[in-house]
């Protein structure tokens, strides 16, 4: 066996089966949820010939469900929108100026990132307690702080995004086009931020996925009347399993499939193109 | 020089401004309450280690961490050595089956295990239905069900790590190690995993961060039963409101968080110089 050298550092039969088992660990719990999102009962429970989309229909026609949804989507749009905006101005300070100063700045803008979500959640929480009374759009049980706390959480990592875009564009793009009488902000707005332009979606993207499911801190500076959809299915999770949350997971999971199929066969196409080329 | 850097201030003032705001100050309010509420005095600090409630919960914390983090990154390295150099189309296959999860958000995959290991759920309803057992294990609310869904959700952030410093292996080594007489199973324990021990430590730091402050899918799956210390913080906030003890246990779990973080760093570091 040693006189074939490839096959040395080839994974075994054994460890092969320990990866096959993991897999079965990782995918279990994910399948387990489809059949039980089609019963027909009214309660958490396998279909036995029962099978019914009513949980489905759920999503919709009940208020409870369907208003949390939008109320997720609207914001995690807005702080997709404003968490972008803060790292794009930010990441591309950093771009240019390079000193112990702004690295100070930026072990600072990343905290949010290190702390223990728990940690995140008690600051925000007194933070927005103590905003009831002078500025209650961003306070406590607010959309507005939702919003607010879900940017404090999700700007450190669509920062990384951009940044890893950013280190990617050749600087001497920017000093052209200074060096032919472009001002910094001609200079960002034509040039480097339409280079930067996949970074900037993909950015975006992150801290919409991350606004869209946080749960932990959104559990701490909400009661009753900002009810998002994690904190809806983490309701409808405590006592009575409400079978919707089955339903809004298999429609969530497929979604995560097909993004991620989605993304795949669109790097096959273009590295396809790019090879034509 | 001056009117260029307050372009560049421009750029660079408005998020930190906002995080010094909303986070930074914040922050340190909370610490001062661990020093003042209920009364000043380091009192909740002694608490949080005389106390046999609070003792009850950080010993258990620490074996669910300890537990979580073996099982994790044991069951990662193998998925990542096979990623790394198993047959292309097992590769694929472990690519989708990691990213798939690592894309779900932490309630569904919680929810999934509750589908599964509830009394009445599909494990214990299978095997009660083929007769192997009479009455429903105790798979969830108990210290099990935690540590099976935050294994679950931690393997990919493990895998992540270690398949890079697998990748960083330069295969001349096995392959003189092979050369020289030694079988698969020598080349792995004496040559393969010593060299990628930094990725190892690594991904057991991060995995080890990541599970002492786990809060969503103990909660769910203890049921309440075995209150890990994120859980713990919460409702000493929300239930016996005893804020001064919520914050001196936040800071007392930022303290070990950092200390990690500096070891990390130390082992990243490390890892480049092997790499």
């Amino acid at each position: 066996m040693s006189a074939n050298p490839n096959s040395t550092d080839k994974p075994g039969r054994v460890s092969a089966a320990i990866v096959y088992l993991t897999i079965a660990f990782l995918l279990m719990p994910l399948l387990a949820i489809v059949p039980v999102s089609f019963t027909g009962a009214r309660y958490l429970s396998m279909p036995k010939g029962n099978w019914s989309l009513r949980h489905y229909e759920a999503l919709i026609t009940n208020p409870v469900w369907f208003d949390s949804i939008k109320l997720s989507l609207g914001i995690a749009l807005a702080s997709a929108a404003i968490a972008t905006m803060f790292a794009v101005m930010f990441g591309l300070g950093l771009w240019y100026v390079r000193n112990r100063f702004s690295t100070m700045l930026a072990a600072l803008v990343f905290l949010p990132m290190v702390m223990p979500p728990v940690v995140s959640a008690i600051i925000l929480y007194f933070f927005e307690t103590s905003l009831i009374d002078i500025a209650p759009w961003i306070g406590f049980d607010s959309i507005g702080g939702v919003i607010l706390a879900h940017v404090v959480v999700a700007t450190p990592f669509a920062l990384v995004t951009f940044m890893v875009s950013l280190s990617q564009i050749d600087r001497r793009i920017d000093m052209a086009a200074r060096g032919l009488g472009a001002s910094l902000w001609q200079s960002i707005f034509w040039i480097i931020l339409p280079n930067a332009r996949f970074g900037i979606i993909s950015a975006a993207f992150f801290a919409f996925i991350l606004s869209w499911e946080e749960i932990s801190v959104t559990l701490f500076i909400t009661s009753f009347n900002v009810v998002t959809l994690p904190r809806q299915m983490w309701n409808g999770m405590r006592d009575n399993i409400d079978p919707a949350i089955a339903a809004i997971s298999v429609i969530l999971i497929s979604l995560t499939v097909l993004g991620i199929l989605g993304r795949d066969l669109w790097r096959w196409q273009r590295a396809r193109v790019a090879k034509a080329a | 020089m001056t009117r260029s850097w307050m372009r560049y201030a421009i750029l660079l003032a408005p998020l930190p401004l906002f995080l010094v705001a909303s986070y930074v100050l914040p922050f340190f309010v909370v610490a001062k309450w661990s020093v003042t509420d209920p009364e000043p005095g380091l009192g909740q600090y002694i608490r949080i280690f005389t106390d046999p409630t609070v003792q009850v919960v950080l010993i258990r914390t620490l074996r669910i961490c300890v537990i979580v983090t073996l099982v994790s990154v044991t069951l990662a390295y193998a998925i990542a050595y096979n990623w790394v150099f198993g047959p292309p189309k097992r590769q694929r296959l472990i690519e989708y089956c990691v990213l798939i999860p690592f894309w779900i958000s932490v309630l569904i995959r919680a929810f999934g295990w509750l589908i599964l290991l509830r009394n009445n759920g599909i494990i214990n309803e299978s095997l009660m239905s083929v007769g192997v057992i009479k009455e429903p294990l105790a798979l969830v609310r108990n210290e099990l069900g935690s540590i099976i869904g935050m294994t679950h959700f931690l393997i990919p952030f493990a895998v992540f790590p270690l398949a890079s410093a697998l990748r960083q292996v330069d295969p001349r080594v096995p392959q003189a190690a092979s050369g020289l007489g030694a079988g698969r199973m020598r080349i792995f324990w004496t040559v393969t995993l010593p060299m990628t021990m930094p990725g190892v430590l690594g991904a057991s730091i991060i995995v080890f961060v990541f599970a002492l402050g786990f809060f969503i899918t103990p909660a769910i799956l203890s049921g309440g039963r075995s209150v890990m210390v994120a859980e713990f913080i919460y409702l000493q906030l929300f239930q016996t409101v005893n804020w001064g003890l919520a914050a001196a246990i936040s800071v007392v779990l930022l303290v070990i968080v950092a200390a990690l973080g500096a070891l990390l760093h130390k082992v990243a570091r490390l890892d480049k110089l092997v790499g």
